[in-house]
């Protein structure tokens, strides 16, 4: 029995597992889109690269530095979009930033869903929605570095 | 450490002040607040907020103008206010103290002011790579705006200036020189008296943000010499949205104004209009009366429980602190400066500033997690950011020993260490 209460809400162990060893985390020299995003909140950094070949996501990886949360997420979501097509991907972008913001998500999110305690510590929301609108804004080609205004 | 040491007696004397302070009984998360912002805004001794609610019961009135007993009386209250600043900094006259909304807005003052007016291009400005944005921003608008150059004095491995580097960067082109007294991300207190007198042989003009100072220690703007200084209230123990610029009187003087309106003006006719001298020239528009009205009783409440008692009681926090968090495996300082006033800065192997900052909430504990609006100051340590802790006159050895212990905690949720 552990003495940290809703800390393990937030801290689960498959969020220290994709904190430690984050997947798919290197730089893409072939990747057809690519974006930057920053959180100038906490300082968290990250380039999310994505090789999209007939509108799926073949490749997906990530490099940058930030808080457990951020990395984790950002690990968890490349797991989530390899392999997808991009309405899919665009699809889990806006149930990922309701279940992180709002409520519990209508459809299975499978691992994703370890992030919903991230509802219960607001300031901690744009750590975990970083990654996903740096994706977002890869994939539609924005220009600027996404911000988590 | 500058002040003498002191005895446990006045530690826990000064302390004890806590009790005045009514937002420390409140439970956070449902443990007991252990505030530990204080570099961010300190908390309102519960004098300040009567000062400040007592003034809207009994006196609220619009000042200078009235001629009815409630405006005088106001203006009363309001010019006191001034000469208690005044006295605090040991300014020379009260016309050189300009309110203004914070710190922030006394640097914009200035640099919109006297940077716009005397600026040229090619003149340099030089600003210390610890500054805060607020002492940063302002001058890159005055450079672009004017064609003058933004030069860094550079900053040691263990947060010091490098002095040597500063005396290089001094030349004849050397129009302006900022710098913090105290820096705000690592506690460092500069050198800023032999800083002015260096600026000064070059005949460069001196700001200096004394925001994170003022609080700390004594500051007598006469000695160290400098042009201007500022701070801000919610520093101070004192209320937000008020702040003021120390400058002094034949600078004041040549300097235009800066926000047009009612108050800072002579006569006003569609031909021409003419102005006040200072300070008024500056204080456009009503004042933050009630603002000014609340930070006289800051200051009076500090000067009362004595700026030099505090200062040796934060110091012994401060050693307190860097002991107890030395013997954490895995936490390096950031900053070691041997003159360091209320602030311990430190980032931990593997446990970013800002899930220790999350870990520390539930148990009450806040820190302050992230760049501090000092982002150039990050980059040169190539850190995203640190945490850290600031204190002030009403906290304790139980304070550091409950942030010490919520970093056992955050090592042993990251699997770092074995629980107890």
């Amino acid at each position: 029995m552990n003495s940290f209460g809703d800390l393990r809400e937030l801290y689960q162990e498959v969020i220290f597992d994709h904190n430690r060893n984050p997947r798919n985390f290197h730089g893409m020299e072939a990747a057809t889109h690519q974006a930057d995003g920053h959180n100038p909140l906490c300082g968290d950094q990250l380039t999310v690269y994505a090789r999209v070949i007939e509108g799926v996501v073949e490749e997906v990886s990530f490099i940058g530095h930030g808080c457990a949360i951020s990395k984790a997420s950002a690990s968890l979501m490349t797991e989530a979009v390899k392999g997808k097509p991009l309405d899919e991907v665009e699809s889990l972008f806006k149930d990922m930033h309701a279940m992180l913001t709002e409520s519990h998500p209508d459809r299975d999110l499978g691992k994703l869903e370890v992030l919903s305690g991230v509802r219960e510590f607001p300031a901690r929301v744009k750590c975990a929605t970083l990654a996903w609108h740096t994706l977002h804004n890869a994939i539609t080609l924005a220009r600027e570095t996404a911000k988590t205004e | 450490m500058n002040a003498p040491a002191q005895g446990k007696e006045t530690s826990a004397g000064v302390a004890a002040h806590a009790a005045d302070f009514p937002i420390l009984a409140r439970p956070v998360h449902g443990r007991r607040l252990v505030y530990l912002d204080n570099g961010a805004t300190t908390q309102k001794p519960q004098s300040v907020i009567d000062a400040e609610a007592t003034f809207y019961a009994e006196s609220n009135a619009n000042i200078h103008r009235g001629v009815h007993w409630l405006s005088q009386h106001s203006t009363d209250l309001y010019d006191r206010g001034r000469e208690r600043v005044r006295g605090f900094l040991n300014a020379a006259r009260v016309e050189e103290i300009v309110f203004t909304r914070g710190t922030t807005e006394a640097i914009n003052l200035v640099a919109a002011s006297w940077g716009r007016q005397t600026l040229k291009a090619g003149d340099e400005i030089l600003l210390s790579g610890m500054e805060h944005h607020s002492n940063i921003v302002p001058w890159q608008m005055v450079a672009e705006q004017t064609g003058a150059l933004v030069k860094v004095i550079p900053v040691t491995d263990n947060g010091e200036l490098d002095m040597a580097a500063f005396a290089e960067l001094l030349s004849e082109r050397t129009r302006f020189v900022g710098v913090c007294h105290v820096s705000n991300a690592l506690g460092t207190i500069n050198p800023v008296a032999d800083i002015i007198r260096q600026a000064h042989a070059v005949g460069a003009v001196v700001l200096v943000d004394g925001a994170q100072a003022v609080a700390h220690k004594a500051v007598d703007v006469q000695t160290l010499g400098c042009d201007f200084y500022v701070f801000s209230g919610h520093k101070l123990y004192g209320p937000t949205g008020i702040g003021a610029l120390y400058g002094r009187k034949a600078l004041l003087d040549a300097m235009p104004p800066w926000q047009g309106g009612g108050d800072m003006i002579h006569t006003v006719s569609f031909e021409r209009s003419t102005y006040a001298e200072s300070p008024q020239k500056f204080e456009a528009g009503t004042p933050n009366i009630a603002g000014v009205i609340a930070l006289d009783a800051a200051i009076a409440y500090v000067q009362e429980v004595g700026l030099d008692r505090i200062a040796a009681h934060e110091d012994a926090l401060v050693r307190y602190a860097t002991d107890a968090l030395g013997q954490i495996p895995g936490l390096r300082f950031i900053g070691q400066a041997r003159e360091r006033a209320g602030i311990v800065s430190f980032v931990m192997d593997e446990i970013h500033p800002h899930d220790l900052g999350t870990i520390l909430d539930m148990e009450g504990v806040a820190i302050r997690a992230g760049h501090h609006c000092a982002m150039p100051l990050m980059n040169r340590y190539g850190l995203p950011g640190t945490a850290r802790a600031s204190f002030a006159l009403y906290n304790t050895r139980e304070d550091v020993d409950a942030l010490v212990a919520g970093l056992h905690k955050a090592r042993r949720l990251f699997g770092m260490e074995q629980d107890a």
